[in-house]
């Protein structure tokens, strides 16, 4: 299927091509439990042509080879992946051929890397200056003095802050915007010829990652540089990219340029990645006795300044309100002091009637019962050492006393709520994806008969098609058991998919509230139109839009 | 002091200054409970099981023992604090005076130890992560595993055998005295030096190379490997740096047991330092010197260790430079 679809692709390869990939095969050891450890083709036969000052956009789920691609593009390997097959010819050579010298002699002069998480690519003990100086230096590409000069030129092209002075700053003493544009920065020093971007901007919250994209794009623009740009998010790659490639399973799927693509995808699979989130919901209207009430609550963590101020929200049984809003808004915080894991220092808890104690230890059984949580993180939410039978069982002893086989039955009836069947219930956490690591602690949560689920980023760290699959599963569960949900995350798509009502947090403070119709509707408050106008949309040209029109500039990045 | 309102790292160190100085009055209050249970006293050790009440009661009169425990433990540690030892029971002499050469002995004797074991160790610890599971990893290791595993006084007798009595080349007793010429008295410490070398280098090669390894992991080192550094570049400026706390405590414990250790080594190659001293002394149930030593050995561990945590709070950037 995608013979056609490598004859259709643009021309930019050929002769005057700079990066040039002829059917690359990667392969790689993986070591699963309980099985022999065998070699298993991460990219196969994938060849793709940039030329200088072009951006080619990789995008797929994870799993689908794409930054193995990219820092194949360097000849570099991560964690015992190795190149076995094809050719990666950059200005002119195959770098394949390249010994350990020759590769060190090109990374960081020829081609430069941006990583996803900037706050752990920077080295904690070294200011930002030395490092971003640092590829230049090695190379030999300019003195010092050139290239400080250089880097604080990139630090006010990026827009960073008092760009004289910020190189003397150490990583922890910046934000993440900033240090994202800093590694951009890092990766432009050198005068690179390609510069692999690696989700740039995908730990950044929406209103942030705007503004890195649009850095990022103007600092491409400006200096000429080709880029292999990865990310999983199709709205955000149509910003920058010229074509993109859509693959995988570490195979090609579709190749095009942008606009094809978005407007005109011709495969299955691009076509389910440009309608991603599609999910209907019909709005549900507030009943008069709300199952969980938060009154007036404030909050602090010891000695710090109040992270909640004055917080005061509702949830409706069998109903979902979505809080939402970027890092460091109190939202999480909100969850923490529902559950009685931080108790407030003002404000009540009110639960299906009575009045929650503030702090966990005073809380009876029936209280924890009916109030669970699920985390973004599943696989560090379930003790890697038990099986889902044991995980999904401990509830259910715990709760309800159930013992054998009765237990047995329950656990096989919740697997097969979540669409999950009974095969997996001797499986350990390692033994599952993603998505089914999240959908057992779904049903974990589900186990306790609750009336009100917490849910925090549950689908944070999920590809856009299994986050789909979760929030639909979440839905369908509402549907059957009337279950409340208090839905966090800072991503407005999903709240559009699933909430019944919506809180906006900003610095602690809920500055909008009220049914979904209602908070999304204009006329806008500042924040929540910067919220709604920074989540990008699967439209070619909607980033320059959207940096023209919009009110606020985000806060501090 | 910076109170609250200064950087946060100097209120951290004058924590730990405070905490150390606090553990060493805690350490002094043990040493002297400790003496006190033991059976008998002072007056009874030095006149011995035959004496009369009548002069047991006089002696004790006279050295104070009458006096209620906590008197004497403010008299015995107000006269530490001022340099006053006390008195040795089994000569008569001033405890400050012997111990203050034979410690400088072993403080000398130390020194030179950990003047070539510390970086030694830690060459070999760069070494053994830059050819990791190698050969190279494997020799290094193996090595000095095999050097840790063996007793110090084994070690001892087999270097003794060798460079003193086959080849010749040095003392087999290291005998130090005062007006000594240098290279003498280099040549004297040469063998207890290489045996203690010996005995403390692998623990820090380990840990030198196990935190290194575990800063290894670390996404920067990534991006030090995509910027076209040379392994030895990468680990000695971006993944040494991130190590150094660690590091310099398992350092720090070394230099202390360097001091404090010594004690079998000393004996084997008969050095006039704090071991042989506080070993004769014991055997002659001298409780004052004992006292004395033992407070000496506290102080060293407390201080050292003290130090390798304001090391690691000074390691750290983010103390360091707050936001």
């Amino acid at each position: 299927m995608s013979e056609t679809a490598t004859a259709r692709a643009p021309a930019s390869g050929g002769d005057d091509a700079l990066l040039d990939i002829r059917n690359l095969r990667i392969e790689a050891t993986v070591y699963p439990p309980g099985e022999d450890p065998h070699d298993i083709v991460i990219v196969d036969d994938v060849s793709l042509a940039l030329r200088r000052g072009r951006v080619l956009g990789l995008i797929g789920e994870s799993g689908a080879g794409k930054s193995t691609i990219g820092l194949a593009a360097m000849g570099y390997g991560r964690g015992g992946v190795r190149l076995t097959g094809g050719e990666v010819v950059l200005n002119g050579r195959d770098i394949r051929r390249l010994g350990v010298r020759g590769l060190r002699a090109l990374r960081g002069r020829e081609v430069c890397y941006v990583a996803q998480s900037a706050a752990a690519a920077f080295n904690p003990a070294h200011r930002l200056m030395d490092q971003v100086v640092e590829a230049t230096l090695e190379h030999g590409v300019a003195s010092r003095r050139e290239a400080e000069e250089r880097a604080v030129a990139l630090f006010a092209r990026l827009g960073l802050p008092d760009p004289e002075s910020f190189g003397r700053r150490f990583p922890h003493q910046v934000s993440g915007g900033q240090l994202q544009r800093a590694m951009t920065a890092m990766a432009l020093c050198p005068q690179p010829d390609l510069i692999v971007f690696d989700e740039p901007t995908t730990a950044l919250d929406v209103t942030t990652q705007i503004d890195v994209l649009a850095a990022i794009k103007d600092a491409i623009r400006d200096t000429d540089v080709a880029a292999l740009y990865i990310t999983h998010d199709l709205a955000v790659v149509a910003q920058v990219s010229d074509e993109i490639m859509v693959l995988r399973h570490g195979k090609m799927v579709e190749h095009g340029e942008t606009r094809q693509i978005i407007e005109a995808p011709r495969e299955d699979y691009t076509r389910a990645l440009v309608s991603v989130r599609s999910i209907r919901h019909e709005e549900k209207r507030p009943t008069p006795e709300p199952v969980l009430t938060a009154e007036r609550i404030t909050a602090a963590y010891a000695g710090s300044l109040k992270v909640l101020e004055d917080v005061s929200v509702a949830v409706h049984p069998g109903q979902t309100l979505a809080v939402v809003g970027e890092s460091g808004s109190g939202k999480s915080t909100l969850a923490r002091v529902i559950t009685g894991l931080l108790p407030p220092i003002e404000g009540t808890i009110t639960f299906a009637g009575r009045t929650l104690p503030p702090a966990l230890a005073q809380r009876g059984r029936e209280d924890l019962r009916e109030l669970q949580m699920i985390y973004q993180m599943a696989d560090v939410a379930m003790n890697p050492r038990q099986t889902v039978r044991t995980i999904i069982g401990r509830p259910l002893e715990f709760y309800f006393g159930m013992r054998g086989a009765e237990r047995d039955r329950r656990v096989a009836e919740l697997l097969d709520q979540i669409e999950m069947g009974d095969g997996f219930a001797e499986r350990y956490p390692a033994e599952l994806s993603g998505g089914q690591k999240q959908r057992v602690c779904i049903a974990r949560a589900l186990a306790a008969k609750p009336s009100l689920i917490i849910c925090d980023e549950v689908t944070s760290a999920l590809d856009p098609l299994v986050a789909d699959g979760i929030l639909k599963l979440l839905l369908e569960l509402q549907k059957q058991q009337d279950v409340a949900y208090l839905f966090i995350t800072h991503d407005l798509a999903t709240v559009r998919a699933i909430a019944d009502s919506i809180a906006v947090m900003f610095q602690g403070k809920v500055v909008r509230y009220g049914t979904k119709t209602e908070v999304l509707s204009p006329p806008f408050d500042d924040y929540t139109d910067l919220l709604l106008s920074s989540v990008p949309e699967m439209q070619v040209g909607w980033l320059e839009k959207a940096i023209e029109s919009r009110r606020m500039e985000a806060a501090g990045h | 002091m910076n109170g609250s309102g200064g950087l946060p790292v100097l209120r951290l160190i004058a924590q730990r200054l405070a905490l150390g100085v606090l553990l060493l009055f805690a350490v002094s209050v043990l040493i002297f409970a400790g003496t006190e249970i033991l059976p008998g006293d002072v007056a009874q050790s030095i006149l011995g099981q035959a004496a009369t009440p009548q002069a047991l009661e006089n002696l004790r009169e006279e050295m104070g023992l009458n006096q209620p425990a906590i008197v004497r433990y403010f008299q015995w540690l107000g006269g530490v604090l001022t340099g006053d030892l006390g008195t040795a029971l089994s000569n008569r002499q001033d405890i400050a005076e012997s111990i203050g050469r034979r410690l400088g002995n072993t403080l000398f004797l130390a020194f030179w130890a950990a003047a070539v074991s510390v970086p030694l160790a830690i060459l070999l610890g760069l070494l053994a992560v830059r050819y990791r599971n190698g050969l190279i990893d494997k020799a290094i290791s193996g090595t000095a595993l095999a050097s840790t595993s063996l007793p110090e006084f084994f070690i001892g007798y087999v270097l003794i055998f060798f460079f003193a009595v086959k080849l010749g080349w040095f003392p087999s007793v290291s005998t130090v005295y005062d007006g000594m010429p240098f290279v003498d008295r280099m040549r004297g410490i040469a063998l207890p030096a290489a045996a203690l070398t010996l005995v403390v280098l692998a623990h820090m090669m380990r840990m030198t190379r196990a935190a290194i390894l575990n800063v290894m992991q670390s996404a920067y080192i990534e991006t030090a490997e995509l910027k076209g550094l040379s392994q030895f570049d990468i680990i000695r400026r971006h993944a040494l740096p991130n190590a150094i706390a660690p590091i310099v405590n398992v350092v720090m414990l070394n230099l202390a047991f360097l001091v404090v250790g010594v004690v079998v080594v000393e004996v084997i190659f008969v050095y006039p330092g704090m071991g042989q001293y506080l070993v004769d002394h014991v055997s002659k149930r001298d409780v004052p010197v004992v006292q004395a030593v033992g407070l000496i050995f506290a102080t060293v561990y407390i201080v050292l260790n003290m130090i390798a945590d304001i090391a690691a709070i000074l390691a750290n950037p983010r103390l360091r430079h707050p936001r």
